[in-house]
């Protein structure tokens, strides 16, 4: 089971975002999707969750193409952490978590036991009654991490995996909370669930990822394992700098900027 | 069913912290004892000084209603009643429904140019009644204005609608900027009207647009009642919808919102409940911000008690504003738009200061 995209062509206004990029995201596997700014990773990734409708080519989930699937069936098999969430009402914690809820058939208290175990793995138990609008920047985005948890709890549902599609996962999170929320995704794909990530830290790419797409000026300029496609030529071509991925015995892959100094 | 595979940390049945639907609960409980207080109380206090009370008295002990207080309470003080509860809840819901829909505070109906074109309607026909055939004033008699109003409010919420609509999306934002642009054209075309009014017209629109319940009927309880119905049935199946678009409209179609659905179902609703309010009862400002903010401080913005609420408690405080508007200089009559604008307009100038820092971002 797999979330494809096939020859995806996109145009926002006049301007053309997506000019046919495929992808094959296994499910079971982490799956990557890095380039620079402005490459069409967010656009490819709402293409994917069927906010958007492509004009040319065809995205499908789990074999089905995601346009033509009911919104409540659709909710049912992958949720999205959006790269940004504004609110516009005081709602508490609890309440934000419960939306993601809307298209579960569940009695009072599995939501409950479920929203309680989804703040608890993104490492947030006890801030259910707290107001969303004073948490910090990290924690609302682990509580709306929580949000898309409950909504596809199960990583495997009765009619073939669920997804996980987080754009950005750990743009607001400190070193500690990245590693939780990486493995968190890693644990939802080991436990055969499908998990699509925009990423930004390539470090966190190379560690996490079990396939990674590069993107450029909205074409997927590579497809692979992380070690085909994050190599120095791509690399340094795609973000147009200087990057050297360095092998190291205890960290594995590891990428710094050349001329990068960390100490002195 | 689902099974939750985590550990549980609390027994089974234990009440979710930063669940406030209990507190809705317990507040919607004593909202309906509130109502039926200020129902009893309304109809038994008024200008003619017939008890209430005393009356049910007289009926259940099977003694003879005197025919003036039977007049005085079954045709005067219950359909206004009636209207005060009806115009009360449907204007308060559809603020609410709106403030959800727009993701702001102090949105009203007004934005979807409703208020705008049942004025229009209105002075239109106070002023150009007159011009029309004698066969359709025998028809519409009394209730060509409120029909008036009802038809030009929806005329214009409909052309909005359009205006905003591409492709079967409905631009909230579109809407909120061609709502101030079509509002001024609509302004423009009543003050031209207004222009050519006499003076006896003058004084009946600007009575219009003050509002009161004084016109109070069972025809009308029975032409607008229905609109105002329906729409306060509707509201409460917009709430998880509108709790949704909370997060915006993206998040809420990930979790299986039909965004679309929501937004013309809400629209509607809120355009049924103000356009036949409108009609039956004239301008009443500020009952559609205050109830539901006030509601918000109490209970949170969900809105699966916030909707229900607000028509209990809209409805009392429209049935109080109109005790007082019918009593405190008996026995004239003051319009009941300036008692809710006299306890509206501070309490709204009250919450711009109380979210100054949200505002300022």
């Amino acid at each position: 089971m797999s979330v494809c995209a096939r020859d995806l062509r996109l145009r926002l206004g006049r301007a053309p975002i997506l000019h046919g990029v495929d992808l094959t995201a296994q499910a079971g596997r982490l799956t990557a999707i890095i380039g620079p700014n402005g490459s069409g990773k967010t656009s490819l990734m709402r293409v994917l969750t069927g906010e958007l409708a492509p004009h040319a080519g065809e995205a499908l989930l789990n074999g089905a193409p995601i346009a033509r699937q009911r919104p409540e069936m659709l909710a049912r098999r992958r949720a999205v952490l959006p790269q940004q969430s504004a609110l516009s009402f005081p709602f508490t914690v609890a309440e934000i978590v419960r939306i993601g809820l809307h298209s579960l058939a569940a009695g009072e208290a599995e939501r409950g036991a479920l929203i309680r175990a989804a703040l608890a793995q993104v490492g947030l138990p006890g801030h259910a009654g707290r107001l969303y609008q004073e948490l910090s920047g990290g924690e609302q985005q682990r509580v709306q991490l929580a949000r898309a948890l409950v909504q596809v709890w199960h990583p495997v549902g009765e009619d073939g995996p669920c997804w996980l599609f987080l754009d950005e996962p750990v743009s607001s999170l400190d070193i500690a909370h990245q590693l939780a929320v990486m493995r968190l995704a890693e644990d939802y794909a080991r436990r055969g669930g499908g998990v699509i990530a925009v990423m930004h830290d390539l470090n966190l790419t190379a560690m996490f990822a079990d396939h990674v797409l590069l993107m450029k000026d909205g074409r997927a300029r590579a497809e692979g394992s992380p070690a085909e496609v994050m190599t120095d030529r791509l690399l340094s071509e795609a973000y147009g700098c200087e990057l050297r991925v360095s092998h190291t015995p205890r960290e594995g892959v590891w990428l710094l900027p050349q001329g990068a100094r960390l100490a002195g | 069913m689902v099974a939750v595979d985590a550990p549980r940390d609390r027994p089974e049945g234990d009440r979710l912290e930063g669940d406030r639907r209990h507190v809705g609960r317990v507040l919607c409980l004593l909202l309906v004892l509130l109502l039926a207080l200020v129902a009893i109380l309304s109809l038994g206090h008024g200008a003619s000084g017939v008890s209430a009370p005393r009356v049910l008295a007289d009926w259940l002990a099977g003694r003879q209603i005197a025919p003036t207080d039977r007049i005085v309470l079954v045709d005067i003080r219950l359909p206004r009643l009636l209207t005060g509860i009806l115009v009360g809840a449907g204007l308060a819901v559809s603020g609410a429904v709106m403030q959800g829909l727009f993701r702001n505070p102090l949105a009203d109906p007004g934005l979807l140019g409703v208020s705008a074109g049942a004025s229009l309607g209105a002075i239109s026909g106070i002023v150009l009644g007159g011009m029309l055939p004698a066969a359709i004033l025998s028809f519409t008699g009394w209730h060509l204005v409120p029909l008036a109003a009802f038809g030009g409010g929806w005329l214009a919420m409909l052309l909005l609608y359009g205006i905003s609509t591409r492709r079967g999306r409905t631009s909230v934002a579109t809407m909120l900027l061609a709502g101030i642009a079509l509002a001024a054209m609509i302004g423009a075309l009543s003050g031209l009207i207004v222009y050519y009014a006499n003076d006896s017209q003058l004084r009946d629109l600007t009575f219009w647009g003050l509002g009161s319940l004084a016109g109070a009927s069972w025809t009308k309880i029975l032409a607008a009642g229905p609109l105002i119905a329906a729409a306060l049935l509707a509201a409460p199946f917009l709430a998880r919808g509108l709790n949704g678009l909370a997060l915006g409209e993206a998040a809420a179609a990930h979790v299986g919102i039909r965004v679309q659905r929501v937004k013309a179902v809400a629209i509607l609703t809120a355009a049924a409940a103000t356009g036949a309010s409108v009609a039956i009862s004239g301008g009443i400002g500020f009952v559609g911000i205050v109830v539901p903010h006030l509601l918000r401080l109490l209970t949170g913005p969900d809105h699966r008690w916030l909707l229900v609420n607000s028509a209990l408690l809209g409805a009392s405080v429209l049935v109080c504003a109109d005790m007082v508007s019918r009593t405190v200089i008996a026995p004239a009559e003051l319009p009941i738009g300036i008692i809710t604008a006299m306890i509206g307009g501070p309490f709204f100038m009250w919450v711009l200061l109380s979210n100054r820092r949200v505002i300022d971002l």
